[in-house]
C-alpha cells in the first residue's frame, strides 16, 4: 500500500532541493516539534522531569519546551493519577489546546487507574480524553517515555493531513 | 493562645487617597475625585495545573493589586484513598502504596512504614544490625535525593534554571544506586516487615561511597550558584517568616520547623534504628524565612552524606532479615523442600503477618517532616485503621496565615521553600 | 566551606516550656498521664501502656478542649501531632477519636481516646488550643462525618464541596458510589468492583475476604464454598471445572 505521507527524497536531484508531497512535509514539521504540555500530577511527573533533564534529554526529539500553557502545546502528557476531583480540570485544559493535539497517557494510573482501584480515582484518563499512546510502567522509565514519543511521531507521520484540513475548511 | 487577627492592608483606593493628600496643591487633583476610584479585590486562582505549585495544589488568592489579602489552599486533587485501601490489604501488600506517598523519597517512606508495623509486632528491637545500617543508608540517600529535587525545583521556580539540571544529574546517580539495589529507579518497595527484600549487591558499597564524594562537590556548586546570589537572596530573605510560636502551634515539622529555630529532629529525640550510634549535627535556622529553610536543607544534605559514610564504614555482616519464618518469607529452597517453611510461606502470603491487637503511633523523620503511621489493629494480617500523618498536609495548613501581606511572586518562593509533595498531602 | 553565609547553626535556647516536674530528665509519659488523670478525676481512665506508649481514655469527649488546654499549658504538650478517627462499625458508640500529643520540652508522647456516638456526632473543636487542629478536624469531617463545634471553617478539604458520602466509614465500599455534580466532579464505582478479584472491606481477616470465597457482584462471602461447589460439579460430568472461579450468572439459583 502506498504510503503517500512519507517524505521522499530523490538523491539524483542536484542541489539542496527536496521534492515531496505537501502532506509529508506538514507531517514532518509537526512530528519533529511536538511541544508537550506536561499534566504532571503524581510520581510519573518526576520521571517526566527526569526525561526533560540532561541525561535523557527529551529536547533531542523535538519536544524542546515543556509549555505549561495549553494554547502553545501539541501533546498533553498525562503523567500521574487522575482523580475524580482533578478530572474536569484535565478535560478543560485538553479542550483549551489548539488542534492538532495528541495525548500520551503515561504510567499505569493514567492508563487504567493503576493500582488505585478506589472511590476517588478515575480508572484511566481515556474515560474523558482520547488517548493516542499508552505507556506502561509505574513509573515508566524515561526511555519508555521517549519510546512513546517516537511512536507518536510515527503515528503523526502517517496522518492524512490534507483531507482533514479540507473538511475543516 | 493564638487568635485570629484581621490583616489591615489599606486597599488601592485608600493608598491613592493618602498619596494625593501628600501632593502639593498646585498639582490640581482633588481628593474627592481620587476617593471615588473603584478599587476591588481581585480573585486569582493559582493551580491546580501550574508549573510552580509542585503538584496539584490549588490556591485561591484574593489580591489587592500585587498584595495578597487572603489565601485559601484547596487540596485533595491527588486523593487516591490510601487509608481505605490499607484496610483491604495485608501489611506487606501496602508497601508499594507507601512508596507513592512522598514520591521524592520512596525509600524513606518504606522504612517508616515497616518500622511502624514492626513496632506494632514488637520486633523492632530484634532487627539484625546489618538490616538497620542498610535502612539508615536508604533513609539518608532518600533525604539527599529529596532535598536535591526540592532545591532544584525551588531554584527553577525562583528563576535559577541551571540548578535544576545540576541537581538532577546527582539524582540520576542516586537512581542508579537504587536500581542496582532494588530493581527500580524510584518507587522502590525495598523494605519488608522484619527486614529487607534483598541484601546489598556486591560492589554497591563502593559505588555509594563514590557517589558520596561526588555529591558533596555538587552541593558546593549549588551553594555557589545560590547562596550569595543577589537575586536569590533578595527573593528569599525576609520572605515567608514563620515565628517559633507559629511553627509549634501549626504543627510544622522537619526543615520547616528547624528553619524557625526549634532544634528538634526525631532522629535525635526519639532515636530509632541505629541513629543514636551515629555522629551528626542538626542544622537549625534563626530567622524562619525562606532563605533559612534553604540553608537548613543544604546543610542537612551534608550531614546525610556524613551519616552514609559512617554507616558504610561500620557496616556489619550477617543476615538482613529477622530469623522468624512467620514474619519473613523463608528462603525458597527451604520452602520447596520442607513442610514447615511451606506452611509459613503460604500463610504469610495469603493471610499476612499476624499482628497482635493494639494500636501504635510511630513518627519518622522524613525529608519533608514527621511522617507518622497510626496503626490500629484488631489482630490478623490487615490493619483495622491505618492513618498516615503526613508532614506536607500539616505544613500546608499554615499558608492561610502566612501568605497575606506578601506579593504574588512571593507565593512561589514560599511554596518552594516549604518543599511539600501533594502525593503525601492528599494520600 | 567556601564562604557561604551561615545563619548561626549554633543552638538557640530550647523553647521556654514549663514542664510539670521542672526538669526534663525526670519526667515520664506515665507521670504526665497520672497528673492529667489526677486533675480531671472521673473523666479519664487509668493509663494503659502498649509498646511503651501511654493511652488515656476519656469518658466524656465533650470536655476534650478543657483537658487539652490543661495539657498544653500545664503539662507542656505544645504539639498536637495528629487527630485520627476510627469507625467501630457495629458497635455503639460508633466513632472513636484519637489524639496524639507531644511536648518539645519533655519529648514525651501521649494518646487520648474518646468515643463519639453516631447520633450526636459532634465534638468540641481544638482549634483554640492548637491551630493545627483546624485541618485535621476538617479532614475527619470530610472522611468520617464527625462535626466539630466551634470550628472556624468546617468544610470538606479532600473531597469536593457537595460530595454526598463519607468515604472512610466502614459501610462505604472501597470502589465508591456514583455521584454527579456537573461542572465540579463526578464519581463512578471502580470497575470489577463486583468481580471476584476484589476484597471486601471490613472483614476480620484475609480468609474471610479472600477473592475465591466471594460471590461476585455482591458483598457476600461463601463460607462453605468449596464443599458446595464440589457438589455442584459432581453433577456436571464432563466439565473439567475446578473449584475456583465463578459460575456464570445465569446458572446461579
Amino acid at each position: 500500500m502506498q504510503t503517500h505521507t512519507e517524505i521522499g527524497y530523490n538523491s539524483k536531484v542536484e542541489g539542496d532541493v527536496v521534492v515531496t508531497r505537501l502532506e509529508a512535509a506538514i507531517n514532518w514539521f509537526r512530528k519533529n516539534s511536538l511541544w508537550p504540555m506536561p499534566m504532571g500530577l503524581a510520581c510519573c511527573a518526576i520521571e517526566l522531569m527526569a526525561t526533560g533533564a540532561s541525561r535523557f534529554d527529551i529536547s533531542r526529539f523535538g519536544a524542546e519546551v515543556m509549555r505549561f500553557s495549553p494554547r502553545q502545546s501539541d501533546v498533553m502528557i498525562v503523567a500521574g493519577t487522575v482523580t475524580y476531583k482533578m478530572a474536569l480540570a484535565v478535560k478543560r485544559i485538553y479542550e483549551q489546546m489548539a488542534e492538532p493535539k495528541w495525548v500520551i497517557a503515561m504510567g499505569a494510573c493514567a492508563s487504567t487507574g493503576g493500582m488505585y482501584r478506589s472511590y476517588a480515582v478515575l480508572q484511566g484518563v481515556d474515560r474523558i480524553l482520547p488517548v493516542d499512546i499508552y505507556v506502561a510502567g509505574c513509573p515508566p522509565r524515561p526511555e519508555a517515555l521517549l519510546d512513546a514519543l517516537i511512536k507518536l511521531q510515527n503515528k503523526v507521520a502517517k496522518e492524512p493531513v490534507l483531507s482533514t484540513l479540507k473538511k475543516v475548511a | 493562645m493564638a487568635e485570629l487577627r484581621e490583616i489591615q492592608i489599606p486597599d488601592a483606593g485608600a493608598r491613592a487617597t493618602e498619596a494625593v493628600q501628600a501632593l502639593p496643591d498646585q498639582v490640581g487633583v482633588r481628593t474627592e475625585e481620587v476617593a471615588d476610584l473603584p478599587s476591588e479585590k481581585m480573585v486569582l486562582n493559582m493551580g491546580p495545573s501550574h508549573p510552580a505549585t509542585h503538584g496539584v495544589l490549588r490556591i485561591v488568592l484574593e489580591l489587592d493589586g500585587e498584595i495578597i489579602t487572603k489565601a485559601t489552599p484547596d487540596i485533595g486533587y491527588l486523593h487516591r484513598g490510601d487509608e481505605k485501601i490499607a484496610e483491604n490489604m495485608t501489611y506487606t501488600q501496602f508497601i508499594p502504596y507507601t512508596d507513592r506517598l512522598d514520591y521524592l523519597a520512596p525509600l524513606s517512606n518504606n522504612v517508616a512504614y515497616v518500622l511502624a508495623v514492626e513496632k506494632l509486632m514488637g520486633i523492632d528491637k530484634q532487627l539484625p544490625p546489618r538490616c538497620q545500617f542498610i535502612r539508615v543508608i536508604c533513609c539518608e540517600l532518600a533525604r539527599v535525593s529529596s532535598h536535591l529535587l526540592g532545591l532544584g525545583s525551588y531554584a527553577m521556580d525562583v528563576g535559577a534554571m541551571t540548578v535544576f539540571l545540576h541537581t538532577f544529574t546527582e539524582r540520576e546517580k542516586i537512581y542508579n544506586l537504587c536500581e542496582s539495589l532494588t530493581g527500580a529507579r524510584f518507587t522502590t518497595s525495598y523494605t519488608r516487615i522484619g527486614g529487607l527484600a534483598r541484601d546489598l549487591p556486591p560492589g554497591w558499597a563502593e559505588q555509594c561511597r563514590k557517589f558520596c564524594h561526588e555529591v558533596v562537590v555538587n552541593i558546593d556548586e549549588t551553594e555557589t550558584l545560590l547562596s550569595r546570589n543577589r537575586i536569590f537572596v533578595d527573593r528569599t530573605q525576609g520572605v515567608g517568616v514563620i515565628s517559633r510560636q507559629d511553627a509549634i502551634d501549626y504543627g510544622l515539622s522537619g526543615p520547616n520547623l528547624r528553619g524557625s529555630g526549634i532544634e528538634h529532629d526525631l532522629r535525635k529525640t526519639q532515636p530509632y534504628l541505629i541513629y543514636n550510634q551515629l555522629k551528626f549535627e542538626v542544622p537549625v535556622g534563626s530567622a524562619g524565612d525562606c532563605y533559612d529553610r534553604y540553608l537548613v536543607r543544604i546543610e542537612e544534605m551534608r550531614q546525610s552524606v556524613r551519616i552514609i559514610h559512617q554507616c558504610l564504614d561500620q557496616l556489619p555482616g550477617g543476615p538482613v532479615n529477622v530469623p522468624d519464618g512467620k514474619i519473613v518469607l523463608p528462603p525458597k529452597d527451604r520452602v520447596l523442600t520442607r513442610m514447615e517453611e511451606l506452611i509459613h510461606h503460604f500463610i504469610n502470603v495469603t493471610q499476612g503477618v499476624n499482628a497482635p491487637p493494639g494500636e501504635i503511633y510511630f513518627g519518622h523523620e522524613n525529608p519533608k517532616g514527621e511522617l507518622g503511621f497510626y496503626i490500629n489493629s484488631k489482630g490478623g494480617g490487615t490493619p483495622y485503621r491505618l492513618k498516615i500523618r503526613s508532614p506536607s498536609f500539616v505544613n500546608l495548613s499554615i499558608l492561610p496565615q502566612l501568605l497575606p501581606g506578601h506579593m504574588v511572586s512571593d507565593v512561589v518562593a514560599v511554596l518552594g521553600s516549604f518543599d511539600f509533595v501533594m502525593g503525601e498531602c492528599d494520600r | 566551606m567556601s564562604g557561604a553565609p551561615n545563619p548561626a547553626p549554633t543552638n538557640p535556647p530550647p523553647p521556654q516550656i514549663e514542664t510539670a516536674a521542672g526538669q526534663p530528665s525526670t519526667v515520664t509519659a506515665l507521670g504526665l498521664a497520672q497528673k492529667l488523670k489526677a486533675r480531671f478525676e472521673g473523666l479519664i481512665s487509668e493509663p494503659t501502656e502498649f509498646r511503651a506508649e501511654i493511652t488515656l481514655r476519656l469518658s466524656d469527649i465533650q470536655r476534650i478542649a478543657e483537658i487539652c488546654s490543661y495539657a498544653k499549658t500545664e503539662l507542656g504538650f505544645d504539639y498536637l501531632v495528629d487527630i485520627t478517627s476510627l469507625d467501630n462499625y457495629g458497635e455503639d458508640p460508633r466513632f472513636t477519636l484519637v489524639y496524639h500529643l507531644y511536648g518539645y520540652g519533655h519529648l514525651k508522647y501521649l494518646r487520648l481516646k474518646g468515643n463519639v456516638s453516631e447520633e450526636a456526632a459532634e465534638v468540641p473543636t481544638l482549634t483554640g488550643v492548637w491551630r493545627t487542629a483546624d485541618w485535621h478536624e476538617r479532614e475527619i469531617y470530610d472522611m468520617m462525618g464527625i462535626r466539630f463545634k466551634g470550628h472556624p471553617d468546617l468544610r470538606r478539604i479532600i473531597m469536593w464541596e457537595g460530595y454526598p458520602y463519607f468515604p472512610l466509614r466502614k459501610d462505604f465500599p472501597l470502589s465508591g458510589r456514583p455521584s454527579e455534580m456537573p461542572e465540579v466532579a463526578f464519581t463512578q464505582p471502580a470497575p470489577l468492583a463486583g468481580g471476584p478479584f476484589v476484597t471486601i472491606a471490613g472483614g476480620k481477616d484475609t480468609v474471610s475476604r479472600e477473592p475465591r470465597v466471594r460471590i461476585p457482584d455482591t458483598d457476600a462471602v461463601e463460607m462453605n464454598a468449596r464443599l458446595e461447589r464440589r457438589r455442584d460439579i459432581k453433577g456436571a460430568h464432563g466439565e473439567a471445572r475446578g473449584p475456583g472461579p465463578i459460575q456464570p450468572k445465569k446458572e446461579r439459583g
